[in-house]
């Protein structure tokens, strides 16, 4: 590997991994306050991507509005899904939680079949936004530099909400103790809308710039994003922000150096991140900054 | 180690992250004894008792029973051993008759293999009319065989209090463990599990170590007594000494105000 | 010690006996058409027995079941495929010269489908069960996700992404409805055994289930191969009804559709299996006509693809949340209930399996 080649390799795995980290924060938030893996996150960053996609294309909206409004419907979808779906399983088995999380997510991708058709649609990369930077033997998107930086930018947004509001403090109990929480007179239902809110707007975020990354949209494009980032929440130890972060960089990155370094692995590309999962879960089940949590008896 | 005991925890530590449940404790239980272990709550007796059976393995200290050490071993592998517990929230299966919750403990004796009893081999179908009758048997020395074929959860509360000792009786313990036999139960039915204890002691030469808040079965039917709080042993005796002791009166006046 | 004993026995092997006849006549006078869907239909009553079994009756949520059909098919279509074909297909690189001039009869493939599964199941299981809930969800999901890279990779041994053609065609409801109902026999017997029993203890509470002296891990290791062995058969059967696969089959949409049985039949009943795993395969062919372009009222409707799908994501949602015990919860059929209601008398002690 040439040493272009290997900064390249960096460049790629820098926003790759940032990608990562934002969506796995979405899917950390969300299970930590309800112990739920939201399976229809991953369809979240779909969801995103088509209403930018039609906003652009079809309703000729300026770039950003579209961009805007997509987050705004993600959003929206997002706290409906947890009001429809999960509300009601609060307190019944965990599988039933878990099955109906699947069975919004195969709706979602089944709809976008029906409605926006199955076949991939290319989505289009404002001038504004994407444009080629060259930097002495090397070139590359601007996205890389933009991406990291919107997702920093975030994530101490997040951090913020999580340690200095109100709300946050809040989400900080519920996530400790769901029941003692709520007898300490803790909005619990407030709460865990805001928190779908801030996922479901990670996640929308998150959508939208990977189709920018990666220009073609299609009504499946969310599901491989979508589990490797919540292997990458698992990673970094669910429930922590931070360890969302941590996760999706060393993902990003482990996936685009296997393939640089060992091109010929690369079909088993998408392989690498459950082998790191399961790893992960036999000999560090609480991942990097999680805690490991006993069941009382 | 001393074989004659039956139980015998060696400075037994255990430690969640920063904190420490259970610190240093010792216990000797001799055959035949009925030994209580009070305290306020969050004092640590449950998990004593996840770590005599091996749900928890200790940070330090030693757990032996019989002379054996089994310290972090396997809590079906100690429940071969002769150790048998009940729990404080009572875990029954649920969607078992009674019969059905008490004949699970025979599973473990079975020699027949699954394939036999897919094919309903002679092996499997003797030794499996072998535990009906025995467990039919225990049922009715413990006054649940008109119950036998209700489910366990259809049973009123005392009742499924029995059926959780009867359940581990059937693994044919030497030592039984009871977590709070006599929770939410009034004088009348308390009374009337002290007798029931009593009664399977001797019936089944047990040894019982028993976790319990209720004071006057405690005083009642244990012979020695062990008082924990904050994972701390602060007194063994004999019922008298322990209702005499200051340091007793205090942790329990303290945990009332605390509470109120 | 069950004075009706006899009478089941005998209610049992009739209807044993009027299914092979309805088999029989089915063969010689029905469609091809209703032949293959029929077929299918056993096919899925094999894969949600086995799923209701890990997930239903031992209470382990895993979703990698379209994985270990995978083996089977694999297998099967490997261990039947005339030398001959094997040349043709493997044209991106031969075969390995092993598996070359292997040619078995569809029995024994079947049969080895299922054993190879089952071995998949055991290495999987091996880590993967000592977790729980949603961890052992994501972690099987991810296996079975590693098993179709895999066999998508190591294209001398399965031709890769081009999947594979001609794979031995077998027609018969003898086939499928044998193996089927052997199969609902099989796992009936094993449910109403000490090990069923000992599952179920593990389900309702893992905990006091140890406590009785069942070693929890061995048993979710035995009902998870258990599982995985009448998938790989499911997927053996597949093979040879369809006659092509390839690894996108074996999808993750694969365990989702069996995961709509086990949920519509309710789980933890092996009669709700059988009976959602027909109505479901038989609704998916009957769905396939909103998908196809009709001429409604006079007037051109374009057919919808993937519709089927969205009306079984939507159903599947109805019934966990507003119906969460399924067609019959854990209840299962059986002649007692018949014989009640015919008015049989019985004695009253019970006796145990």
């Amino acid at each position: 590997m040439t040493l272009e080649t290997f900064l390249q390799n960096i460049a790629n795995g820098i926003s790759l991994g940032s990608l990562y980290a934002l969506i796995a924060i979405g899917y950390t938030m969300v299970y930590g306050i309800i112990r739920l893996i939201n399976f229809a996150h991953a369809d979240l960053l779909m969801v995103a991507s088509y209403a930018a996609f039609y906003g652009i294309l079809v309703f000729a909206l300026p770039w950003w509005v579209s961009f805007l409004l997509a987050i705004v419907i993600t959003t929206i979808l997002g706290i409906s899904i947890e009001k429809i779906a999960y509300r009601p399983l609060r307190d019944a088995p965990r599988i039933s939680a878990l099955i109906s999380a699947i069975g919004v997510s195969f709706l979602l991708e089944n709809l976008g079949i029906v409605l926006l058709g199955a076949r991939p649609k290319p989505f289009p990369r404002p001038e504004e936004v994407v444009w080629n930077i060259h930097l002495g033997g090397i070139s590359f998107l601007s996205l890389a530099i933009i991406i990291p930086v919107i997702t920093l930018v975030l994530l101490i947004a997040v951090n913020l909400i999580v340690n200095k509001t109100n709300v946050g403090i809040a989400m900080r109990a519920v996530s400790r103790d769901f029941e003692t929480a709520s007898l300490m007179a803790v909005d619990v239902n407030k709460v865990v809308v805001t928190t779908f809110a801030v996922g479901s707007g990670l996640a929308a975020v998150g959508g939208i710039m990977w189709s920018l990354q990666y220009p073609q949209i299609d009504p499946l494009m969310g599901v491989f994003p979508g589990l490797k980032c919540f292997i990458a929440a698992v990673m970094g130890g669910i429930g922590s922000v931070p360890g969302a972060m941590i996760g999706g960089f060393i993902l990003g990155m482990g996936e685009v150096m296997l393939v640089g370094l060992m091109p010929e692995l690369s079909g088993y590309r998408d392989a690498f991140a459950f082998v790191v999962l399961i790893l992960i879960l036999l000999f560090k089940p609480g991942g990097i900054l999680g805690e490991h949590v006993v069941e009382k008896v | 180690m001393d074989a004659e005991k039956v139980l015998s925890t060696d400075d037994i530590t255990i430690r969640f992250g920063g904190l420490t449940a259970v610190s240093k404790l010792s216990l000797d239980i001799y055959p035949g004894e009925i030994i209580g272990l009070i305290g306020p709550n969050g004092a640590g007796k449950t998990t004593c008792f996840n770590i005599i059976t091996g749900v928890y393995a200790p940070t330090e200290g030693k757990v032996y029973f019989k002379g054996k050490d089994i310290t972090g071993m396997r809590s079906d592998l100690i429940t071969k051993e002769g150790i048998a517990r009940t729990f404080q929230n009572i875990r029954l299966f649920q969607s078992m008759t009674v019969l059905e919750n008490v004949l699970i403990s025979k599973h473990v004796r079975l020699k027949a293999n699954p394939l036999e009893a897919i094919l309903r081999m002679p092996r499997y179908t003797r030794a499996r009319r072998r535990h009906y009758e025995e467990c039919m048997e225990l049922l009715r020395q413990v006054g649940l065989e008109d119950v036998a074929h209700e489910m366990a959860t259809s049973l009123p509360y005392g009742k499924q209090r029995r059926l959780e000792i009867a359940r581990a009786l059937a693994t044919q313990p030497t030592l039984l463990l009871l977590d709070e036999p006599a929770a939410g139960m009034n004088p009348q039915e308390s009374l009337e599990l002290m007798k029931f204890i009593e009664q399977i002691r001797h019936r089944f030469e047990l040894t019982i170590l028993m976790i319990e808040h209720h004071m006057e079965v405690v005083m009642g039917i244990c012979e020695r007594i062990t008082v924990l709080d904050y994972g701390v042993t602060i007194a063994q005796g004999t019922p008298t000494e322990i209702q005499n002791n200051q340091q007793v009166i205090e942790a329990y006046l303290g945990a009332v105000e605390t509470n109120a | 010690m069950d004075s009706r004993k006899g009478i089941k026995t005998a209610l049992t092997i009739v209807t044993l006996l009027l299914a092979a006849a309805v088999i029989y006549f089915g063969d010689s006078h029905l469609s091809r058409f209703q032949i293959r869907i029929l077929n299918l239909a056993a096919i899925f009553v094999i894969l949600g027995l086995s799923l209701n079994l890990v997930v239903g009756f031992t209470g382990m949520f895993s979703l990698g079941h379209s994985g270990f059909m995978c083996v089977g098919a694999y297998t099967a279509a490997i261990l039947t495929m005339s030398p001959e074909s094997k040349e043709l297909i493997y044209y991106m690189e031969p075969i390995v010269p092993v598996l070359k001039n292997i040619e078995w009869p569809v029995i024994p493939a079947t049969v080895m489908g299922g054993v190879v599964a089952a071995i998949f199941g055991v290495l999987v299981g091996f880590p993967a069960l000592r977790l729980r809930d949603d961890y052992l969800a994501i972690a099987t999901l991810g296996f079975a996700e590693i098993i179709r890279i895999i066999v998508t990779n190591t294209i001398s041994i399965t031709n890769g992404a081009l999947g594979l053609k001609n794979i031995p065609s077998e027609k018969s409801l003898w086939f499928y409805w044998g193996i089927c109902i052997l199969t609902i026999l099989i796992l009936k017997a094993l449910i109403n055994s000490s090990w069923g029993y000992a599952f179920k203890a593990i389900r309702d509470n893992e905990i006091a289930a140890e406590a009785m002296g069942v070693s929890v891990f061995k048993h979710k290791l035995l009902s998870f191969t258990i599982g995985a062995f009448f998938a790989g058969i499911a997927g053996a059967m597949m093979s040879f009804l369809i006659t092509s696969i390839d690894p996108t089959m074996f999808r993750f949409l694969f365990t989702f559709q069996i995961l709509l049985i086990v949920v519509l039949g309710g789980m933890g009943s092996l009669t709700g299996s059988v009976i959602a795993g027909v109505v479901v395969t038989i609704a998916m062919e009957w769905l396939r006509i909103v998908e196809r372009p009709m001429h409604l009222f006079g007037m051109d409707v374009p057919g919808i693809p993937g519709m089927r799908m969205v009306i079984f994501a939507l159903l599947l949602l109805i019934i966990i949340l507003f119906y969460r015990q399924g067609l019959m919860g854990t209840r299962e059929f059986n002649w007692d209930w018949v014989l009640d209601k015919l008015g049989v008398a019985k004695s009253k002690e019970r006796g145990v399996s």
